[in-house]
């Protein structure tokens, strides 16, 4: 197989503008004519659902909650990015792109990260437009703020409920279309399977989670924006639905899986109580705006925070990294607060957290002003571990938090497979090995609204499809397929429950394939993770059947995905034999504990074929070439 | 600490159900709510019964999917908070609990403690948006906006849509999540065009979906998770009179 990313030729400022102007064209009259499947209504699905209907295609639209408007992008908190360079301090599109390109760690297509920057300002009218309520000024202009990586205020926020009111706006703007007749909606309706017909991607097998009803739908076009598949590590920021069932099902039928070593590790995540933990909750990285980052000095110190004087505290990334400090970017973040904690110097239950001090922001700003920032995460926090942020520093510790790999697309978001597309966290997107804060609602409602909808488009203008009906033999083989596997899962009856196998696979993901891996880690991650996955087809209980409400029946579907995906992950990590971004080799730093990357060997975007039920997978490598922003040690000091 | 819960089980919509008794012997403090359920449920799995069914999500007190009533009381004892952001610190040991999905006719029970709540998107279809095709809009500085006004209508947009003000109110009606929707487009300017007909339909949408006439008892407002304020709906009102006033369902009607 040979990777084409149809890169559009012509310099960078270009590509975009060139290419929109070459492809073609469907005809308004015949749009009617079309219809896309768009599995998900995250900030991408919601976006691209609504935005393809206003166009006047028939879309299908559909999402595992009980309404579209609660996809996992409602939990982002802190804000989106824009070059609009409304703050006047220098930002521009270019300068999104060189941020992002280095924030990925130069291991992003330069292309499609240049095209992110420039749509990036048409979102911010756009969300505007719809009402959404963004924090102003006192003059009635937006506000920004500052995040990770960046030396620039560009990110715009709904206090600490961006995610929420950018996908209410995108939710919004699809009720409109489902009121109109241009949107069927199908909630609480899982993808678990998709059909295939002469090479090409025509519908989507779903089960309705309330009924337990298998049914196909078919169209010309289907669009997977699923969102990413941190939950592979169990414990992680994403909503405990998220999954990547959609994807791993895809990935099966031919769609490359891009990069699935690069996970995100949040910095700034509430510590783990206890063995019951269902989840960990982020705490906004917009915190490190005011917060300060620190550890006592010596190890082992068990004095309460406020008896620590300054003098024997550790504000360590203040210390290593003078000129961005408390706003590194989130691997340097987190692999700096691991070092501390392996050295002892960890503080709360376990050793395995360090403080976030807002003492001196309340000192400088007052408590109100400070409350107005950050009021709700303060609130949450507190509701969580019962201490309260004003008094004493928040506790806090990595977790996983996204994923930058997904499936692997061209330029026009195409995955391998064609007329299968796939937009947002699934796919193995614009950031390179790293994301940077308030990149994802970006990239998100970049595709859905700006990108997707236009290169859709070209492709169904230039290819012909014959009809097809339900009694074709791809559907009945993919309805099949569905009803086999519900039917496997329910007839183990085990003994142990899906969340315990997920709980495991967790843990050996966490412990071999998180924010530090190495060759004997990741080699025994690939012995137990099969072990493991027989265990569950022999050992899985699943009670109640497959025609009713049964969330156990949807957690062992993702799990099974989960126990696949984790191996690929793992194969991933210990075949890119360099460090970079979110993914770091413990075998592969420099003396002074940084990312080594080798760009010699590894400057490409490694894309994973499936082989088949116990078969090695395949990979092809995508080489990417950096034209613009030439790789350097990416340096925060 | 021990805590008894008395659940109510229903098998689907048709089912009549009724509450069964279970027990929860070791409970921690740090444990959320739902995290406590979590163990239970593990416990009737591994005795071969089926676990309970309730659904949440997110489990950050965001995406309005978890909710229901403990001891007669929408999202449980701690005011503004979500039963996924409850924590069983704020039990205390020996207490005995009772659990009910939302009751309504617009809410169906699915299963257990799962309701179906689609009667809020189709609130929001009927007029909850700003008509602004993507591409079509101008510079988002271009349309300035007070920060009062802007605050407020950010209080109003933070509705999670979780349905705890339908579930809380005797006559079971929707009008404080309707009148956060109302209220935070009227509040901006980008809503102006189209606030009168968009407040007509949705309270007519409302009320067809068979959620009741609101008296102003104020339960909604007190269980709110996002503490939206029941001065919504006096805004709601105002403008749904308003609007009839000027007649415009009729020339709403005919531009559609
Ligand atoms: C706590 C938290 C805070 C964050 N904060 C920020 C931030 O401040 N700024 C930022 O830029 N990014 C942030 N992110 C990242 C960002 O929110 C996500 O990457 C982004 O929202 C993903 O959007 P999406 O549309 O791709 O997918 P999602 O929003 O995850 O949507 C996935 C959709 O797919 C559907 N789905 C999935 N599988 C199936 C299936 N098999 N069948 C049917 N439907 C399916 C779901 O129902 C859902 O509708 C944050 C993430 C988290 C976890
Ligand atoms: S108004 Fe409050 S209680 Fe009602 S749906 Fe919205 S958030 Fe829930
Ligand atoms: S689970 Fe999302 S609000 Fe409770």
């Amino acid at each position: 197989m040979k990777l084409d990313a149809r890169i559009p030729e012509g310099p960078i400022e270009q590509k975009w503008d060139s290419h929109r102007f070459k492809m073609k064209l469907v005809n308004p009259a015949n749009k009617r004519k079309f219809t896309v499947i768009v599995v998900g209504t995250g900030l991408a699905g919601g976006a691209a659902a609504a935005t393809l209907a206003e166009l006047g295609y028939n879309v299908k639209a559909f999402c595992f909650q009980d309404s579209p408007r609660r996809a996992h992008s409602i939990a982002a908190q802190g804000g989106i990015n824009a070059a609009k360079n409304y703050q006047n301090d220098g930002d521009s599109i270019y300068r999104l792109f060189y941020d992002t390109v280095k924030g990925g760690d130069y291991r992003a297509r330069e292309a499609n990260v240049y095209r992110l920057a420039q749509v990036s300002v048409n979102i911010i009218d756009q969300c505007v437009a719809q009402g959404v309520p963004f924090a102003r000024e006192y003059g009635g202009v937006l506000a920004n703020r500052s995040f990770g990586g960046a030396q620039v205020s560009r990110t715009f926020y709904a206090r600490g409920q961006t995610g929420q009111q950018l996908l209410i706006g995108a939710y919004q703007a699809l009720e409109r279309q489902i009121g109109l007749g241009k949107v069927e909606m199908h909630s609480r309706s899982e993808m678990l399977d998709l059909v295939i017909v002469d090479g090409v991607a025509r519908g989507i097998v779903t089960r309705d989670l309330v009924s337990g009803k298998v049914e196909t739908h078919l169209a010309d076009a289907v669009v997977l924006g699923t969102g990413g598949y941190g939950n592979v590590f169990f414990l992680s920021t994403n909503a405990k639905g998220s999954n990547a069932t959609a994807v791993w099902r895809a990935h099966k039928h031919g769609a490359l899986f891009g990069n699935p070593c690069y996970t995100q590790i949040h910095p700034t995540c509430i510590p783990v109580s206890g063995d019951y933990q269902s989840k960990l909750t982020l705490m906004s990285e917009s915190l490190r705006n005011d917060g300060r980052v620190w550890v006592p000095l010596k190890a082992g110190d068990k004095r309460a925070p406020g008896d620590i004087p300054v003098a024997e505290r550790d504000y360590y990334l203040e210390r290593r990294y003078p000129s961005f400090g408390n706003l590194v970017p989130r691997d340097v973040a987190s692999r700096a607060a691991k070092a501390v904690c392996d050295e002892g110097r960890g503080v709360g239950p376990g050793g395995l957290g360090v403080y976030l001090d807002f003492a001196d922001a309340i000192k400088r700003l007052g408590a109100n002003t400070v409350a107005e920032r950050y009021g709700n995460l303060f609130q949450m926090y507190e509701r969580i571990t019962g201490e309260d942020p004003y008094k004493v520093p928040m506790r806090i510790y990595p977790a996983v938090h996204y994923t930058m790999g997904g499936l692997w697309v061209d330029y026009n978001l195409m995955t391998t497979v064609p007329g299968l597309y796939a937009i947002g966290e699934a796919n193995f997107s614009d950031h390179g090995a790293n994301r940077l804060g308030a990149s994802a609602l970006m990239q998100g409602l970049a595709d859905g609204y700006f990108i997707l909808p236009y290169t859709i488009g070209d492709y169904l203008a230039s290819t012909k499809l014959a009809p097809i009906d339900a009694n074709h033999a791809a559907v009945k083989a993919a309805e099949a397929r569905v009803n086999e596997r519900t039917n496997k899962l329910l007839s183990i009856k085990g003994k142990r429950t899906a969340d315990s196998f997920h709980r495991e696979l967790g843990k050996l993901m966490w412990d071999n394939c998180g924010m530090g891996r190495n060759k004997t880690g990741l080699e025994s991650n690939l012995r137990r993770i099969p072990e493991l996955r027989a265990e569950f087809w022999q050992n899985l209980s699943v009670p109640g059947t497959g025609n009713e409400l049964n969330k156990e029946l949807e957690k062992a579907g993702r799990v099974a995905d989960f126990l696949e995906l984790g191996e690929l992950m793992c194969r991933d990590a210990l075949d890119r034999e360099e460090s970079c971004g979110g993914h770091f080799r413990e075998e592969h730093q420099t003396p002074d504990g940084e990312a080594a990357r080798d760009d010699e060997k590894f400057a490409y975007a490694a894309a994973w074929e499936w082989k088949g039920e116990g078969q090695a997978p395949v990979m092809h490598k995508e080489s990417l070439n950096f034209d613009y922003v030439h790789p350097t040690q990416r340096s925060y000091k | 600490m021990r805590i008894t819960l008395n659940v109510w089980r229903q098998k689907n919509a048709q089912d009549k159900g009724g509450f069964e008794k279970y027990d929860a012997p070791n409970v921690s403090e740090d444990m959320s709510f739902l995290e406590m359920l979590d163990v239970v449920n593990e416990g009737l799995i591994s005795a071969g019964k089926d676990p309970i069914a309730f659904d949440h999500d997110c489990r950050e007190g965001i995406c309005g999917m978890c909710g229901f009533m403990i001891s007669g009381v929408a999202h449980g004892p701690e005011s503004g908070t979500t039963v996924c952001q409850l924590h069983m610190r704020k039990f205390k040991d020996g207490d005995e609990l009772w659990l009910e999905p939302w009751r309504a006719k617009a809410f169906p029970v699915l299963r257990d403690l799962t309701v179906d709540r689609s009667a809020f998107d189709r609130i929001i279809a009927s007029g909850g948006f700003v008509s602004v095709h993507t591409g079509s809009a101008i510079d988002g500085n271009a349309i300035a906006v007070p920060k009062p006004a802007a605050d407020l209508a950010m209080d109003a947009a933070a509705c999670i849509g979780c349905g705890a003000c339908v579930a809380a109110c005797p006559n079971a009606s929707a009008s404080l999540f309707t009148s956060a929707k109302i209220s935070h487009l009227a509040l901006l300017p980008q809503g102006q065009p189209e606030r009168d007909r968009r407040a007509i339909n949705m309270v007519e949408r409302m009320n067809a979906e068979g959620f009741g006439h609101c008296t102003n008892i104020g339960e909604c407002e007190a269980v709110c998770p996002k503490e939206i304020k029941i001065e919504n709906i006096a805004r709601m009102n105002r403008d749904y009179i308003c609007a009839s006033f000027k007649d415009r369902p009729a020339v709403a009607r005919l531009a559609d």
